[in-house]
């Protein structure tokens, strides 16, 4: 079946499966915005325990979606993977230990004997709530103001120059700090302003989530006075950054020659060109308008899956933005444009990619199970009854 | 060659030493003992008998402790192939990557899904969708040992691809080859044995101390049955396993053989040595101590007339057994990079003549490409470290031995039910289970010293692979890694420590125990 593709419409299958994955990533970041919220809407310690069980029974799904984002990008675009990986070192580091952080908070914090106390391990949470949301979404930024780095694969050929054998350089000391600096079109403001948008959406998602698992009014009335703050400064910065990608140049591929070019407005052409992403765009967006209408106007605790497959659209078209249409999805902008990463130039071979597209095959029968489990966990909304009947609450 | 930056390869080996022998201080106990778990729940569905949902779930709560720190260890593991072998993730991505996302898709989210309900769902689901569920943590979590174990054991034995000139990287061309691989299969069996090996000194080690205490009885013999008989055959397949693991690497990685052996002149009825000790120079060992006749060349080769090459015979060559010298390897591998380079330079050129030529070249000496790395650098850089391997290698083997009289003992006892009041069997309980974390560092330590200079046998050494970053970057890193698993270990210890004493209040002989 996948033999038969070529392997261009393989690279497009799995850049559309690595998009779908970090589309969901997003979604799932909710966990990471409720962590944010903890002291914010919990006032009593039993009502923070609620709020900390409402997420710790989901945390995983974030953190799994988030290494098999990973695994799947490398798989795919193995030299994304190494280039990125390798050159914004210090950005993905700061990501990593965040993610540390979390993965053993929840287990510890009311622990007995937990050695850090339950109140470190809390700020722990928050720590790693900020840090991903924040730094991920600048991350993703640059996949549209593009990097300071440099491929040549004839640097593992060379033995004798001043040079390590490597071939993907990261050309700034900061090793993708610097994203948040660069003042060359303002590359900073725009990345900024997505990883700010993406730490407003998170806590917006997270407070739908709350509003439609638990059941406590205090906890429910303090969503609702915060979910309106929250959704503003989320509109501020992504409207922000969403209308200024429109106006920027883009990274362009020459479909003949391969060569990598600026071209003005080349985000909205991609939008103007493949309707279908626009679509995709526009119902994503009105979908995430339609969750919030109906918690904050509507007063009805559905608005966390409106939102949700509102995010996952949204994020997804801004991937095929990035993507697809002839863009390097991840473009250099130190002196050479053509160590810009494109889906042809970066991806695995033809062989790995059927492979793989064939592994691909089980993610429906992972989200039916994912679905049916979180149903099940779901059926009923988390009461401090409920977490102190339980044998394991964190 | 002064173009390599030692000690950013140094450092970049000691992060990845360092968090990948953080993250196995976890792993195994959470690969044995989620089946040993799976086991206990399934006799209490069975037997509908309470005292065993108590026990699943008072090792549950161990399992969750010791799980939420393995996972916040391995995250790093595979984000580091990317952030400090960046190289490597290029020149083998395209095969290397599969088995990490497969280990996403097929294990991960199974693991995390499933584990939810195992440990929120008592109340939510039924008994069978309950049990159905932590069988799925254990066999998830064991699917995800089997990708990333495979992954490995290709490294040390890659199989199952060609190199591309064009992309200048290898590419597979064969899925299940890579899977299949001899050196892959024997390394999952041989790991996950050895997990629920630890598993269960771990069950029968803290059940004795329940023992001792004459606390929760029933539980802890009830407890010690199951790791005894789950442990006794685990480790009679991990001995299996060991032994075909040796037959492997003689195969594929004669130095490594030649390192854990401190075998320098390599000889046909080559020695075993059983115990002993290394002395002489780093790459010239001389070992002392009770060898046993023939017997390497037989474990080896299953053959004792077999020629077992030494470190002498690998680094400066031995014609009567057909054997290159490392300098002659060098000197291809630096033929076949210079080859790949003048046919990319043909190419890009347009001259398709002189192109064929380099890349017959090219091909005709690939398996000796890695080795080029090390041209005008002294032959004996390939040599491993010898003393650790060795040490390594006997420590490993001495306490499997040991192991393995350690299960036929507490078989034995817990069958008779006579464990009680054997207090020197009780203590050396509690003391095996430092020694069975000892065995499974010093396994990893036989595995991943033994094969250095390598990351991928032959064809890339360390100083190819690695990240173009400052040595002080990655410093900075190992620094914080060290710090924070540090951290976390000492909770993670307390929390273990605090749940088993606390159990003695919990669970007293009457509510955990029962009649049953």
């Amino acid at each position: 079946m996948f033999e038969n593709l070529s392997h261009l419409a393989l690279q497009e299958y799995w850049w559309v499966i690595v998009s779908l994955l970090g589309a969901l990533l997003v979604f799932l970041l909710f966990v990471q915005g409720g962590q944010t919220l903890i002291y914010r809407l919990g006032k009593t310690e039993g009502e923070q325990n609620i709020l900390v069980n409402a997420l710790g029974r989901k945390w995983e799904f974030t953190f799994t979606t988030l290494v098999t984002f990973g695994g799947a990008f490398f798989a795919s675009f193995p030299l994304f993977y190494s280039t990125s990986f390798g050159g914004a070192y210090w950005v993905w580091m700061a990501i990593l230990f965040a993610f540390i952080l979390q993965a053993v908070s929840y287990e510890y914090r009311k622990k007995p004997n937990n050695f850090l106390g339950t109140k470190t391990f809390d700020a722990f949470l928050f720590i790693n709530g900020l840090l991903a949301t924040v730094l991920l979404g600048a991350a993703v930024s640059t996949f549209f103001t593009g990097s300071a780095f440099s491929v040549d694969k004839m640097n593992l050929l060379n033995l004798s120059g001043n040079k390590m054998p490597i071939i993907s350089s990261w050309e700034t000391p900061f090793h993708g700090l610097e994203a948040v600096w660069t003042t060359a079109h303002l590359a900073f403001l725009q990345n900024l302003a997505l990883g700010l948008a993406v730490f407003f959406l998170s806590r917006v998602l997270a407070l739908l989530y709350f509003q439609r698992i638990i059941d406590n009014t205090e906890i429910i009335n303090r969503t609702k006075k915060c979910l309106k703050l929250n959704t503003v400064l989320f509109l501020v910065f992504f409207l922000f950054w969403l209308i200024r990608l429109m106006l920027i140049d883009g990274f362009a591929v020459n479909p003949d020659t391969k060569e990598v070019f600026m071209e003005p407005n080349k985000y909205l052409h991609n939008l103007l060109e493949r309707p279908v992403i626009l679509a995709i765009l526009l119902i994503g967006v009105v979908g995430v308008l339609l969750g919030l209408f109906n918690s904050i106007i509507k007063n009805k605790d559905n608005g966390i899956w409106f939102a949700g497959v509102g995010t996952v659209l949204t994020v997804l078209a801004l991937f095929f933005i990035a993507g697809f249409n002839n863009t390097a999805f991840y473009p250099s902008t130190f002196g050479d444009l053509q160590s810009s990463l494109t889906i042809e130039n970066s991806s695995s071979s033809h062989f790995t990619l059927t492979a793989m597209s064939y592994v691909s095959l089980l993610v429906p029968f992972v989200l039916a199970y994912i679905i049916y489990a979180w149903r099940k966990m779901d059926k009923t909304k988390i009461t401090e009854e409920e977490i102190n009947s339980d044998s394991h609450s964190y | 060659m002064e173009n390599i930056d030692w000690g950013l390869v140094d450092w970049s080996r000691a992060q990845f030493a360092l968090t990948a022998m953080y993250h196995w201080i976890f792993v195994p106990l959470t690969l044995g003992l989620s089946f040993l778990i799976a086991i206990m729940e399934t006799i209490y569905v069975k037997t509908g008998n309470p005292a065993w949902k108590k026990t699943t779930k008072f090792w549950m709560t161990l399992f969750g402790i010791n799980f939420a720190i393995g996972v916040a260890t391995g995250i790093i593991l595979e984000f580091e192939f990317g952030t400090n072998w960046s190289n490597y993730s290029w020149f083998v991505g395209d095969i290397f990557g599969a088995p990490l996302a497969i280990e996403g898709i097929m294990a991960f989210f199974m693991e995390s899904t499933f584990i939810a309900i195992m440990f929120f769902g008592w109340q939510k689901v039924s008994k069978k969708v309950h049990l159905t569920s932590t069988w799925l943590v254990a066999i998830g979590s064991n699917l995800s040992a089997l990708w990333i174990l495979a992954a490995n054991g290709w490294m040390q034995n890659p199989t199952g691809m060609q190199f591309n000139p064009d992309t200048v990287r290898n590419e597979m061309n064969n899925f299940w080859e890579v899977l299949f691989n001899p050196a892959a299969i024997n390394k999952f069996l041989h790991t996950i044995t050895s997990a629920y090996v630890l598993a269960s000194i771990f069950v029968i080690g803290v059940s004795a101390w329940f023992l001792i205490k004459k606390r929760n009885t029933d539980f802890a013999k009830k407890s010690m049955i199951i790791a005894s008989v789950f442990g006794f055959f685990s480790i009679l397949y991990t001995i299996g396993t060991g032994d075909g693991s040796a037959k492997v690497v003689a195969k594929y990685q004669p130095m490594k053989l030649a390192a854990i052996e401190g075998l320098y002149e390599g000889s046909t009825e080559a020695d075993l040595v059983a115990f002993g000790f290394v002395g002489g120079e780093k790459t010239k060992p001389e070992v002392s101590g009770i060898k046993l006749p023939g017997m390497l060349s037989w474990l080896s080769f299953g053959d004792s007339k077999k020629f077992v090459p030494g470190i002498k015979d690998l680094v400066e060559g031995n014609p009567d057994q057909g054997i290159l010298s490392y300098n002659e390897r060098i000197e291809k591998g630096k033929l076949s990079i210079d080859a790949l380079a003048e046919y990319k330079n043909a190419m890009k050129s347009g001259d398709t003549e002189n192109a064929e030529i380099a890349l017959t070249v090219f091909k005709d000496n690939f398996e000796h490409f890695g080795y080029g790395y090390y041209f005008g650098k002294d032959p004996n850089l390939l040599v491993p470290n010898v003393k650790l391997s060795f040490y390594s290698f006997h420590i490993m083997v001495i306490l499997g031995a040991f192991f393995l009289l350690f299960f036929i003992l507490t078989f034995l006892y817990s069958f008779k039910n006579k464990f009680q009041g054997k207090n020197w069997l009780l203590w050396l309980s509690i003391w095996t289970i430092p020694l069975v974390y000892i065995a499974q560092q010093t396994g990893w330590i036989v595995a991943e010293v033994g094969r250095q200079p390598w990351v991928i046998q032959d064809l890339m050494p360390n100083i190819a692979a690695v990240s173009q970053i400052d040595k002080s970057t990655v410093q900075i890193t190992f620094f914080l890694f060290f710090a924070v698993f540090t951290a976390l270990l000492i909770a993670e210890f307390k929390i273990m420590f605090t749940q088993i004493k606390k159990a003695k209040d919990i669970n007293t002989n009457e509510n955990i125990g029962g009649t049953n």
